[in-house]
């Protein structure tokens, strides 16, 4: 597996406050990789270390083999709708495609014009004038047209109704077939990656706590329920990722490449959103929570 | 680049070079009268009514603020609107890199603010030719282009001037990331640059002359009296020079008050009930004055001037342009480190 990000123990501090600590992670080249984490985990800054807009404070980062933005040649390999899809609210859909035409040399004017007219944006329409949909569209195909070998994302869903949302990942999974680009999107809400995603990167505190093919990490990963049970009394293969326990129950969510067979557990197959939410919530993660305070919860 | 430059700052352009048509247009008209004016007589002070020196003054002051109004208003929002609106993320995510961004953005504006401040500078000059520093009879006289309100509007410096705006409002707005404080913030350093620099550093961009000269009425130019009833001579010297100071001096070369003599000596002011609003009092009456005077240079009483003479026009334009070009420089060097230091 060829990575397209290498990061290594990545750090980004902005006066006395790290927004980013000691972050090691790779993402494979060729794949869809979905960055989640919780709020202030620093995927934005991570985003923004990897196109360029930032510079490390610690670390060295790598995006498609070079130091990120270093020059036009680094920046036309990677392709950035920012969060809110920052567009010029002056210019009009066609200034956009004029603008990428002029700043990119890998630019592909005709299949920009193509998605213009098949989302059917009024090319003299003032991008200030655009739904959030369209201009996040619009944004997409900015980041589209320029050929880029990487294509980064950043929570560009966020603000989208359920509709736009499928029609904006929709489009982007039409542009990936036909471009065969790698992807990396970011996103807080589990589902909008779900039907996009084919590997998964879980972000907290700026430490990588996942990341693996998503098929994978469905077929390791198990909820088991049954008797109390201490997790020193678990086998040494199964890593317990959560667990939650009342005085007669124990429930773990545990991760093992071997099938469980201890026919006291009830296993059942995580969903993708279920499994990224036992990583997140790490209170439960290595120190069982005593009985008392299980109750209050 | 240059295009998406261009199509960001279409409007301005309008706008500014249409005003500035338009000016040139009003100084078109206006201008060939005035030198029919200043042909037929050498008096033009006299021949203009108190209505024409309001307007030659106040388009005067007027167009002095041009530089800084098109400078400032240009640069603040150049960086400080992309960084608002977040539009910077789009911008320096294209296959361009953040200085040559920088570069074409600033190259732009620095070239369209210095193309429509010349070309208002050079109308104005050549349009206030006939009037600058004329004289009347009555000793009354229009600004001369060396005093500091006209010579900011003259010449080549007011190039220098909003080239300057323009690169202290960019990098105002780059610190602050918002454009309207950074107008403000922008317009307070720069007034106060262009108060600071006539009085202590124009003065001696080029060294000043110098001159003491006896006084009599043949240099006289007035006797003034102040609020603390001290009373003060000032003496003429060569027409349109900027007078830095014009003061008596005893025989030793100090400067001093006048001998309390000689109010006592000084006949009556010719014109009743305003010798003590500190008025100029001028012409007094013959007779003794030359008495008064007289015994003054007897005693060994002087006035000295120290002045910028008219020649030295160019040759203070020049250093004056070069000096806010230079800091403009070191501005746009800044501005860069900053673009590619402290905005990641």
């Amino acid at each position: 597996m060829s990575a397209i990000v290498r990061a290594r123990r990545l750090g980004k501090r902005y006066r006395r406050r790290w927004a980013l600590q000691s972050c090691t992670l790779e993402i494979p080249a060729g794949r869809v990789t979905g960055l989640v984490g919780p709020n202030g985990a620093g995927k934005t800054t991570l985003l923004h270390l990897m196109v360029g807009i930032l510079t490390p404070s610690v670390g060295t980062i790598e995006v498609c083999g070079g130091r990120p933005a270093a020059d036009s040649s680094q920046l036309a390999k990677v392709g950035f709708v920012a969060q809110d899809t920052p567009t010029y609210a002056g210019l009009t859909v066609a200034d956009h495609l004029r603008l990428g035409a002029h700043l990119n040399p890998r630019w592909d004017a005709p299949a920009a014009r193509r998605r213009i007219d098949r989302l059917g944006l009024d090319p003299h329409h003032k991008a200030g004038h655009l739904s959030g949909g369209q201009r996040a569209q619009l944004a997409l195909t900015l980041g589209l047209a320029k050929r880029p070998e990487l294509l980064i994302l950043d929570e560009p869903v966020a603000s989208l109704d359920p509709l736009a949302r499928r029609e904006f990942l929709q489009v982007l999974m039409e542009a990936v077939a036909e471009d065969e680009i790698s992807v990396l999107l970011s996103s807080h809400v589990v589902s909008d990656l779900e039907r996009v995603c084919d590997h998964l990167v879980v972000l907290t505190d700026s430490q990588v706590r996942v990341s693996g093919d998503v098929d994978q990490l469905l077929t390791t990963h198990h909820r088991l329920s049954g008797p109390h049970r201490e997790p020193s009394t678990l086998p040494a293969d199964q890593h317990v990722v959560w667990s939650s326990h009342t005085d007669r129950q124990s429930t773990y969510v545990v991760r093992t490449e071997s099938p469980v067979l201890d026919p006291s557990w009830s296993v059942t197959a995580l969903g993708l959103e279920d499994l990224v939410l036992a990583y997140l919530d790490e209170t439960a993660a290595e120190v069982p929570a005593s009985p008392g305070l299980e109750v209050l919860r | 680049m240059i295009w998406l430059t261009w199509r960001q700052s279409r409007t301005q352009l309008i706008a500014v070079f249409g005003l500035v048509a338009a000016a040139c247009a009003w100084l078109a008209v206006t201008g060939p009268a005035l030198a029919r004016l200043a042909r037929r007589n050498d008096d033009v002070y006299d021949l203009l009514t108190s209505n024409d020196r309001l307007l030659f003054n106040g388009g005067i002051a007027v167009l002095a603020v041009a530089p800084a109004v098109i400078g400032i208003f240009w640069g603040a929002p150049l960086v400080a609107r992309e960084l608002e609106a977040g539009t910077y993320r789009l911008a320096w995510n294209q296959s361009v890199t953040r200085g040559r961004w920088l570069t074409v953005k600033l190259g732009f504006a620095v070239l369209a603010t210095a193309a429509a401040v010349g070309i208002l500078a050079a109308a104005i000059t050549w349009w206030a030719r006939p009037l600058d520093g004329v004289t009347g009879t009555q000793h009354g006289s229009l600004a001369s282009r060396l005093t500091p309100i006209s010579f900011a509007m003259r010449g080549i410096v007011p190039v220098g001037y909003a080239v300057f705006a323009l690169l202290l409002a960019t990098l105002v707005g780059l610190v602050l990331r918002r454009s309207l404080p950074a107008m403000a913030v922008a317009l307070a350093i720069y007034v106060f640059i262009q108060i600071a620099v006539p009085l202590w550093v124009r003065p001696h961009l080029v060294p000043a002359s110098s001159t003491t000269t006896v006084i009599s009425r043949a240099t006289l130019d007035g006797i003034g009296l102040d609020e603390s009833g001290t009373i003060t001579i000032t003496t003429h010297v060569a027409p349109g020079a900027w007078i830095l100071s014009n003061r008596t001096v005893d025989a030793n070369g100090g400067a001093v008050s006048l001998p309390s003599w000689f109010s006592q000596c000084l006949p009556p002011p010719p014109t009743t009930g305003q010798a003590g609003d500190g008025a100029v009092v001028q012409d007094p009456g013959k007779g003794t004055l030359d008495a008064c005077l007289a015994r003054l240079t007897r005693e060994g009483y002087r006035q000295q001037l120290v002045y910028q003479p008219r020649q030295h026009f160019w040759p203070l334009q020049l250093a004056e342009t070069g000096l806010y070009l230079g800091a403009s420089g070191v501005l746009a060097a800044l501005s860069f480190w900053w673009t590619r230091r402290r905005l990641t």
